[in-house]
């Protein structure tokens, strides 16, 4: 089993990529790995409950511990305890964390 | 330490650069003694089709004397021994048959995506 | 005191376009708090964070004078993550890609900052605990 850190940076209403980033994510856990979804910038925005918020609702499902960096939401008046069922706040340190852990490490 | 650098931003400053960037580095990485695999994804799948053809341009009276072949560079990356994977859902959803593309590459799937993220030891996503 | 680490980022978006940049900084302060030691590659735009010659300016809209304004300067910032981290017992190694540096024009960067070459990051990325790459698009 290996670990990864998934970091998405991307939001689904500006890019049509972040679905596959998601299901990859899946697709790791169900191959056997250990995936944290760290997700900063305007991808914090699908955390606020809205119409394209079911990625991350099928990525926590699936068995993705999906983070949100908590200034990212903090910048965009998202409330951390009103996010997507799953989705916990968390502070940018958790990617230095998992990087100094050896993670396999991506940035979208 | 094997390294899987992934390609999917295309057509970015690939004119003023004459190359892209990341295919560019993978070269240069390569010749200083990295293990690297490339993946296509993305519009970067786009990099394999044959005929692409960026000559012509010129700005006032500078011409562009030296058109980035970007198919021809990622050929050139396997002669070099590097794998060259190609995302095939990607390539589907753009249109493209195997026929339009170049030789040598080797096709993935999503799920074989996982799969390859395992054999390598860090995967450098450009 | 934290285990020493080391940490290798690649960057790529130039100053001032995107918030890519905001993250990878911050990725890099907290390192630099933790007096890891800290590789950092800038490839393509990334070569102007260093840049010397930025300077700050005025802000009319909000009616503030350059002193008044105190506009980031992404020079600044990576002068602070260097002395942050040296204070830590740690470094951060900056190398701009020289190639890179050439077709800008900004060879003149910061104190610190070194040209190199691809082939650094790959010695950089071989002699880490782990390496992050914050592509552009």
């Amino acid at each position: 089993m290996a670990k990864y850190l998934l970091i998405e940076s991307r939001d689904p209403f500006d890019s049509n990529d972040t679905g596959s980033y998601q299901a990859l994510a899946g697709e790791l856990v169900k191959q056997g790995h250990k995936v944290t979804l760290f997700l900063v910038q305007n991808g914090v925005l699908p955390a606020r409950p809205g119409t394209k918020s079911q990625g991350l609702t099928d990525a926590v499902k699936s068995g993705v511990e999906v983070l949100a960096d908590d200034f990212s939401l903090r910048e965009r008046g998202i409330r951390a305890d009103k996010l997507v069922a799953g989705v916990k706040a968390a502070p940018l340190d958790v990617v230095v964390d998992q990087l100094v852990e050896g993670r396999k490490a991506l940035f979208h | 330490m094997k390294t899987l650098n992934i390609i999917e931003t295309a057509y970015r400053a690939t004119i003023e650069e004459q190359d892209d960037t990341i295919v560019w580095i993978t070269h240069a990485m390569k010749g200083a003694g990295a293990d690297l695999s490339v993946l296509l994804r993305g519009n970067a799948v786009n990099y394999a089709v044959k005929g692409q053809d960026a000559s012509g341009l010129s700005f006032g009276s500078e011409k562009q004397t030296h058109p980035p072949m970007i198919a021809e560079d990622v050929a050139a990356l396997m002669k070099k021994g590097v794998a060259v994977y190609i995302a095939e859902e990607d390539v589907a959803a753009r249109g493209l048959e195997r026929t339009d593309l170049i030789e040598g590459l080797k096709p993935v799937s999503r799920a074989g995506i996982a799969k390859l993220f395992d054999e390598h030891d860090q995967i450098w996503n450009w | 005191m934290a285990e020493k680490k080391t940490l290798t980022f690649a960057v790529m978006d130039a100053a001032y376009e995107n918030a890519r940049t905001t993250t990878a900084l911050r990725l890099m302060d907290i390192a630099a708090r933790r007096g890891y030691d800290i590789n950092v590659f800038a490839y393509e735009g990334a070569v102007t964070l260093p840049f010397s010659k930025q300077s700050p300016h005025p802000n009319a809209v909000h009616g503030r004078d350059a002193d008044q304004e105190d506009h980031p300067l992404p020079r600044k910032f990576i002068a602070g993550l260097m002395k942050t981290a040296k204070e830590k017992g740690g470094k951060v190694d900056w190398i701009n890609c020289g190639l890179c540096v050439d077709e800008r024009g900004v060879a003149e960067a910061i104190e610190g900052v070194r040209r190199g070459s691809p082939g650094d990051l790959v010695k950089c990325a071989q002699s880490s605990d782990n390496t992050l790459v914050i592509g552009t698009r």
